[in-house]
């Protein structure tokens, strides 16, 4: 990782808080800071309820995010969007959503999906060239040409979610941001697309934000990750660091729960547990502590001395 | 480990040569097609297999929940079960109407978990109801009795505070704590066999290995019989004693667990166990099917693994492979275990992996 290397998307100090009633409000997401360098893929991984959905939705603008700065490519996108700003933002940001099944408008042919991004935004002349980018990220995809004229129904979960991509490719964006893409899938399905998308970001050389719960998948996927709970990006680093040397006792627990098909092994393993409130951590009370220029955890000096000791 | 002893007289489920169709619209899909299965008093069995192979539609028909456009085209499924007063009684499921199945076994004898604790559990009722319910409708129990029977079955599935849960209602919980409601429900009327249709699919992995491990310990108090249901090789490897592998309606490979992981013989198990992410390796690419499993509308003609198969033989394409058996419990159904085949190597990936596995493990 070089020092030169200029960061696509950053976030500051993101905080997405969403009003319950007039007493109470959801901190989802609360104060976290990540870079995501050009051409990399940062994964995002953190039980349901950890904020790591809102994060992405709140960087696409699915959301108004509360407070905090996000940078994309040298545009502001966090506050008040202008009309240049926006257009920059939703021509070169994709999304890919959870459930293949349901993101999919079920009254439009395939090719009308893919194509809804290019019209919406007047990027091509004639419908000649529509058609020709259709086809050409359907092949990018695996999908053959045929199947443009399809519905969605007609098509298996593993192929409904190639069209999610190829919809998110179309429009040629820097960034995408992939949310649990693989969760609803198969296992032999879910290596598929996975490989897929490692295949695309080699051509295209694409941005990822990869979310997802599963650990074990993210491993194959990311370059670097971000490991989230309630809110807080509790420690963050390259793959290999997260893996060899994980610091926070949330990052072990995580890992600890990714189940080995071994089953001698696996039947006399107790994955660890952890709570925070057991263990006395306060997120608010922690800083970042930095373990080396890509590795950092969030914590207090009293705990990160426990756990760096131990 | 202690290897699960097969008894023939602890039998209390066996699946025969069981063929289920659905009618639809677009034709007659054969969703089962001949599956031959046993299940043993105290034993765990993981059925595994991508979505479409059948798994659930074989569980459905146990429970009597088969949807109204499938059929039962030939098949026993036999349940033995002792009554209170000792005695043997034998039922045929697949010649009972599914009222009677409801009326006289569901809940009572087999009981099941299913995917989704979000679904699964009625919004308007409070916890407790929905604990007393099973009880009060199979039992002559008093209200008072029943309510006191759901506060211990809630300490059993690890609530904290069971009193509090027990006037709650669902909203108020969270996944975890949901599904282990489901399982209280599941277990309130002392069943023989507790089926789990993907019991943590919708839970996160913290919380799925906390559950399995509740499954698994009152499993052992109470001596039951489990099906897990599930396309998670981590799971299976967690909690299975026996495991059968199921592609399109038939069990392609099956036999206790450690004859499964340690030596598959059939190429669909090889790519199952292959995609599986390994967290130890340095490769970054994931091994993956081609392809995607068949259409059960058409008939298949051979393997119906064989497309998808870069091993498969000439007969694959020809003829159904029959069940090989190839030592101990391990049955395989495929051509390559014949004696005439060619001899066909486990992918050297997965070989590598595979000795790892043993290593970790200590066995030969």
């Amino acid at each position: 990782m070089s020092e030169t290397r200029k960061p696509l998307l950053h976030v500051e100090d993101l905080k997405q808080y969403f009003r319950v009633n007039r007493k109470q409000v959801t901190k989802a997401v609360d104060g976290i800071s990540f870079d995501i360098y050009e051409g990399e893929t940062y994964g995002l991984v953190g039980e349901s309820g950890s904020g790591k959905s809102t994060t992405g939705r709140a960087i696409i603008r699915l959301y108004d995010p509360t407070g905090g700065k996000i940078i994309f490519d040298g545009h502001d996108i966090s506050g008040r969007l202008s009309k240049e700003d926006e257009r920059y933002l939703r021509t070169n940001m994709a999304m890919i959503f959870q459930d293949p099944m349901a993101c999919l408008n079920p009254r439009k042919k395939v090719k009308e999906i893919i194509a809804e991004g290019l019209e919406i935004h007047h990027l091509c002349s004639s419908q000649a060239e529509v058609d020709e980018k259709v086809n050409e990220v359907l092949d990018k995809v695996g999908l053959s040409r045929e199947q443009a004229t399809r519905f969605p129904h007609q098509f298996s979960g593993g192929q409904r979610q190639r069209v999610g991509i190829a919809r998110a490719l179309v429009m040629n964006p820097r960034l995408v941001i992939a949310d649990e893409c693989i969760s609803a899938l198969d296992v032999s399905i879910q290596a598929q697309v996975v490989n897929l998308m490692k295949d695309l970001q080699d051509d295209l050389g694409t941005t990822y934000l990869f979310i997802a719960h599963d650990l074990s998948m993210v491993k194959y996927i990311s370059d670097r990750i971000g490991v989230m709970h309630l809110g807080h990006i509790v420690e963050t680093g390259t793959t290999d660091e997260i893996f060899e040397n994980p610091i926070h006792p949330y990052t072990k627990s995580l890992l600890s729960a990714i189940p080995h098909p071994n089953p001698i092994v696996e039947k006399k393993r107790i994955a660890l547990s952890y709570n925070k409130d057991e263990e006395g951590v306060d997120y608010e009370a922690g800083h970042e502590h930095v373990l080396s220029e890509t590795h950092k955890v969030l914590a207090t000096d009293e705990e990160f001395a426990k756990w760096t000791a131990a | 480990m202690a290897k699960f002893k097969r008894d023939k007289n602890e039998r209390v489920l066996s699946i025969r040569d069981l063929n289920i169709s659905f009618k639809t619209n677009y034709g007659t899909v054969r969703a089962i097609r001949g599956v031959r299965l046993d299940l043993f008093q105290g034993e765990t069995i993981a059925i595994v297999g991508e979505s479409g192979s059948g798994k659930s539609v074989t569980v459905k028909t146990m429970m009597g929940i088969l949807d109204s456009n499938g059929t039962i085209d030939s098949g026993s499924i036999i349940y033995r079960c002792r009554e209170k007063d000792g005695s043997e009684i034998e039922y045929d499921l697949t010649k009972m109407s599914q009222k009677d199945i409801r009326y006289k076994l569901c809940g009572k004898h087999i009981a099941m978990v299913f995917q989704d604790p979000m679904t699964s559990l009625d919004p308007t009722m409070t916890i407790g109801r929905q604990i007393m319910e099973p009880i009060l409708e199979h039992e002559t129990v008093s209200r008072a009795e029943a309510a006191d029977r759901a506060l211990k079955l809630l300490d059993e599935v690890g609530i904290n505070e069971p009193s509090k849960t027990f006037k709650q209602y669902p909203h108020e919980l969270s996944g975890g704590m949901r599904q282990r409601v489901v399982i209280a429900i599941a277990l309130a009327c002392d069943p023989d066999i507790l089926i789990c249709d993907e019991p943590t699919t919708a839970l996160d992995v913290t919380i799925q290995a906390k559950i399995l491990e509740k499954i698994k310990e009152i499993q052992l108090k109470k001596n039951i019989s489990v099906i897990y249901i599930t396309h998670d090789l981590g799971v299976v490897a967690k909690v299975a004693d026996y495991v059968a592998v199921m592609y399109a309606g038939r069990i392609v490979e099956k036999g206790n667990i450690n004859e499964v992981f340690y030596d598959p013989r059939h190429p669909y198990t090889w790519g199952l166990l292959s995609s599986m992410p390994d967290v130890d390796t340095d490769s970054d690419r994931l091994f993956a099917i081609p392809g995607s499993p068949p259409n059960l509308m058409e008939e298949v003609v051979g393997d119906a693994f064989a497309p998808r198969n870069p091993f498969a033989l000439k007969i694959d394409y020809r003829e159904e492979p029959p069940m090989y058996d190839v030592g101990g419990q391990h049955r395989v159904a495929s051509w390559l275990c014949d004696p005439h085949a060619p001899k066909v190597e486990v992918p050297a990936e997965l070989k590598v992996r595979i000795e790892k596995m043993k290593k970790e493990a200590g066995v030969q």
